[in-house]
Formats: structure tokens, sequence, C-alpha cells
């Protein structure tokens, strides 16, 4: 189990860029001033990437603990190490 | 005689807990519930779609603020104690509530409208943010540790209680109230705000009765309170990491199976399906009162047999079953079926206006029909008759104010009832598992922000991500439910390898 935990560390690790490249992507293909549709505007853009950014982030830094091993053998709580 | 007292003491706990975020709930879901006559009243007159997108806007940045809130006051209720902070909450969101109900339309105060609801709303999601993680971690502090499931699962059922008060009290003004007196600008939309002031009032009453949490009093007796709990919280990697697990492993999957089940269900059966506006409510509220008990049931449970498994579940059913119940949904309520034994209900009424500016004239044309299966819907077209050729540009017909006959009815408030279900599956054990995994002095900061991350933030944007995916794939109609699709399975995945199941025995 341990070792299905780091592997899919690198998964999580990964999917933070990816989900930020996609998220950019969207955002340069969709944002257009002459556009009606909601998918246009600049503005629902701009609070999504600005929303998911840091959780992109933490979705990489909870891949690099994956991967440490930080989470195997996963104790039920930080309750329970200290 | 002691037991007799202490079980009293924990009826008052959770009634005086619940009873406020009920409120809490309640005053954040009518303004979304009212978005779109806020819109028209809030908003510059002339475009619809940009007057309702703006509120989406403050209807999104009251989500996106909850986190805020959530770090500011469970720094607060870390620092000072949960009974004060979740009183300051109560009070901000039903201040809030109250005065949005007393700022006056666009027409009268121009852009400061807007602006003051704006901002009213922003304390809106702060207090929300700062009061489910105090409620959830004062029940939690006074429960017995191998009853944490059942006590703090009356906590759960606030958020549904609140949006089953927030849709009776707005379906009881509407039904009593012709649309241009609810609809005018210090109309009857307004007196659910007034309303909350009321409810406010009795329950800041009853909270300020209650003594601090026995846990949190021992650490303060004890001169144990972290001087920084956001520092302990999000830099010491042991706790972090918990963050990390909380958000991505449960909060973030039981969110969006949350917003799902109660928001975008009642959005699909009103915009999709195209119910009128009194069956659209009444199946939710039918369903979330038959669905409401297992929330307590799936608390309970969740003692017995731990946490992990019951949430998971919840999240995989979702998975499974969204697209079959929100596809029966609408294929049971279709109109566009063979014409034969159809009739018509009344005859035709034709309205005629001048287009704003030209000589043009629009045709609305009005008809009822009853299919013979016995669904009844409104039928309207309208069509442009231009003066200076004496030709007609046909509109589209659009299909609305359905009505379902009393077997199918049932059988929508069955499948929303399944929806909701799942929502307890993942809704009743969550506050136990969050408070379980963090220590007490930085308890309060530490779950409520991957719950309102999850929460505020993922389910939030459940209806909003739906618009955009239908505005890029506009063929399904049920492309919107990929996005909580996808964040469930993968929240599944991580529960599953990353989480640990925690029972007594454990």
């Amino acid at each position: 189990m341990n070792a299905i935990k780091r592997i899919l560390g690198i998964v999580w690790l990964l999917s933070g860029p990816l989900i930020i490249y996609f998220l950019l992507m969207g955002a340069v293909h969709n944002i257009d001033s002459n556009g009606e549709k909601d998918i246009n505007n600049p503005v629902i853009w701009i609070i999504i990437i600005a929303i998911f950014f840091p959780i992109a982030i933490g979705l990489m830094i909870f891949g690099w603990y994956a991967l440490k091993g930080v989470y195997n053998d996963t104790a039920t709580s930080s309750v329970d190490q200290q | 005689m002691k037991q007799a007292s202490e079980a009293g003491l924990l009826r008052k706990v959770i009634g005086a807990s619940s009873l406020g975020t009920m409120i809490e709930w309640y005053d954040f879901y009518i303004f979304g519930m009212l978005a779109k006559t806020i819109s028209t009243e809030f908003f510059p007159e002339g475009n619809s779609t940009a007057a309702l997108l703006s509120t989406l806007a403050i209807f999104a940045a009251g989500f996106i603020v909850r986190p805020f809130g959530a770090l500011f006051f469970g720094r607060l209720g870390d620092l000072l104690g949960r009974k004060s902070t979740f009183l300051l909450t109560l009070v901000l969101m039903g201040g809030s509530t109250f005065l949005i109900g007393l700022v006056p339309g666009y027409r009268s105060i121009g852009i400061a409208a807007p602006l003051i609801v704006l901002l009213l709303r922003l304390l809106q999601g702060l207090a929300l943010g700062g009061e489910y993680g105090g409620a959830a971690t004062y029940v939690a502090e006074h429960a017995p540790a191998g009853k944490r499931g059942f006590y703090t699962s009356w906590i759960q059922t606030t958020a549904t209680l609140g949006l089953f008060l927030a849709l009776g009290v707005i379906m009881l003004v509407k039904m009593n109230l012709p649309d241009e007196q609810f609809n005018a600008e210090w109309g009857g939309w307004r007196y659910p705000f007034w309303f909350s002031i009321l409810l406010v009032i009795v329950s800041v009453y009853i909270r300020l009765k209650m003594q601090e949490s026995p846990l949190f009093a021992k650490l303060k007796s004890e001169g144990k309170v972290v001087k920084n709990p956001l520092k302990e919280s999000f830099r010491k990697r042991d706790n972090f990491k918990m963050v990390l697990l909380a958000l991505f492993g449960a909060a973030m999957g039981q969110g969006v199976i949350w917003y799902t089940g109660q928001f975008y269900a009642q959005s699909f059966l009103e915009t999709k399906v195209a119910l009128n506006f009194e069956q659209s409510r009444s199946v939710l509220l039918w369903a979330i009162l038959f669905a409401t008990p297992f929330f307590i049931f799936f608390g309970w449970l969740s003692d017995k047999a731990g946490r992990k498994w019951i949430m998971l579940l919840g999240m995989l059913l979702g998975v499974l079953t969204y697209r079959p119940i929100f596809n029966a949904l609408l294929e049971n309520a279709k109109t566009e079926q063979a014409s034969e034994g159809n009739r018509v209900l009344s005859g035709t009424k034709k309205q005629s206006k001048l287009l704003a500016g030209t000589a043009d004239s629009l045709i609305t044309v009005t008809r009822h029909f009853e299919l013979a299966g016995g669904i009844q819907y409104v039928q309207e077209q309208t069509d442009t008759l231009r003066s200076a050729t004496t030709s007609i540009t046909e509109g589209k017909p659009v299909i609305k104010d359905k009505v379902l006959p009393k077997n199918l009815y049932w059988k929508y408030v069955g499948l929303v009832f399944l929806l909701i279900l799942y929502v307890t599956m993942v809704y009743g054990p969550i506050a136990a598992f969050l408070v379980e995994l963090f220590p007490v002095h930085i308890r309060y900061t530490s779950m409520s922000l991957p719950y309102h991350i999850g929460n505020g933030v993922f389910g939030g944007l459940v209806p909003f991500i739906g618009v955009l995916l239908q505005t890029t794939f506009t063929e399904d109609p049920l492309v919107g439910l990929w996005y909580p699709i996808g964040i469930a399975a993968l929240s599944f995945i991580i529960g599953a390898v990353y989480l640990r199941n925690r029972t007594p025995a454990s």
C-alpha cells in the first residue's frame, strides 16, 4: 500500500501544474471581448484561476509529501503523533 | 442523577449550536435563491444576463471569502474560545442579512446599491466561514469520544434544514403575494431577509447562556492556548499534511456531492426540466424532509463502523449514478412526445407589443397543453412582425411551467431523495472526522479551512462550472455533471488510499 501511495504521489504532484496549464489555456482560448457567452468573460476566468492556483499548489505539496512517504502508515490524526 | 444532567447539558449544547448554525445557513441561502430578483433590483437594467452574472459573481464571492472567514474566525476561536467566536459570527451574519433587506434598489440610489450589497454579501461569507467550525468543535468537545459522530451529526443537519427553512419561507411569501408585489422594489422578496433578525435574536439569547467548551476551558486554565494557531496549523508538517489530506481525501468530494444534491438538483429541475416554481421547490422540500434523519443515522453509524467508508461510499454512489438519475429527471418530463392523445388545455393567447425604438412588433403566443401521460405545460413563442415588409420572423417555442402528475411527481421526489441520501452519507460523519483529525489547541483553525475550501470553493462552483461546461458543450444537457463526478472520483481515490478508517477500537 505504501508503494501505491508513493506512486500516486507523482500523479498528484504532476496534476497541480496540469490543472494550472489547462486553466490558463482555457482562459486564453475563451476570453473574447466581443463574445457574449459566460465563457468569454475574463472576470469569470480570473476568479476561477485565482481560486484554483493555490489549491493546485496544495495538491502538489500533497503529492510531494506522498512521494516522500510522509503518508506511509498514516496516523489516524495529527493528535496521534503528538 | 449526574448522567441525567449531563444528557440535559448535551441536549442544550446541541440545540443552541444547531439552531444558530441553521440560521446562518438560512441567511446564506436566501440570497442565492432570490438571485434573479436581487439581480433585477440591485444591478443596472437593460441587460438581464449581465445583471444575473453580476449577482452570480457576488454569489461566488460569498463562497470564495468563506475560507478566509475560516482562517480569521478559526484563529479567533483557538485564541479566545469557541463560544465567543461563534456568537460573533452569528451576529455578523444576521446583521448583514437584515441589512441586505434594507438596501434601496439601484433605481433609488444608483451604483451604491450593488456596492453595499456586495459588501454585505462578503460579510455573510466571512461569518459563515467562522460559524461551522465553531459549532462542530463546540459540540464535539462536549461529546464523549465514542459518540462524537452521533452528536455532531445534529450540526450536520443544519445546512440542509437551513435550506429547507429558506425554501419554505420564500415559497410561503411567494404563494401569498402576486408576482408584481413580490418583485417590487420594497416587495415580498425582502421579507425573508427581515425575518432573519428575529431568528438571530432568539439564537443569540440561547447561545449567551451557554458555557465555554470544557476542553478549551481546560486548555485555557492550564495556559496551553497556542499563540499563533495559523502558524501551528500550516507551518508544522504533521498538522499541515492532515489539512491537505482532509481537503483532498474528504472535504473536496463531500463539497461537490453536497452541492449537486441540494443546489444543482434544484436549478436543474427549474431550468432544464422546466418544472414550475412550486413543483421545482416542493420536490426538493419533500426529499430533504425524508432524507434528513439519515444525517443522524450515518453520524451514529460512523461511531460504530468508522467515518471513512461511509463518506467514500456516498462519493462513489454519486460518481456512478449521477448521470442516470439526472437523465431520468430529464427524460420523464419530456414534452417532445407523439402528439396523439395530447390536448390543448386553453386556447391560444396572443399578446402584442411594440419593439422599443422601432415600428416592429413582438407577438407572444401562449398555449397550455396536457400530454397523454398527464404532464401539463405552457408553450410560449415570440414572433417579430416587421412593419416595413409585414413579414414575420418566427421565434423558438419555449416550454415552461411544467406540472407533473401525482405518480410522476413522487417518482421525482424519490430520485432527488437519493441525491440527498448521498449528501447525508458524506456529510453526516464529516464534522466528527475533521474534529478528530486535529488537536484541541488548533482544532478550530485546522478543521475550518479544508471544510470551507471543500464546500465553498469546490462545492460552491458546481453551478458556475456547470454553466461554463454547458456553454462549450451545448449538445449534452448533462455535461455540467462531469465536474462534480470528476472531483468526487478524485476525492474517493485519495480518501481510499490515504485515509485510515477510524473506529472506536482503533
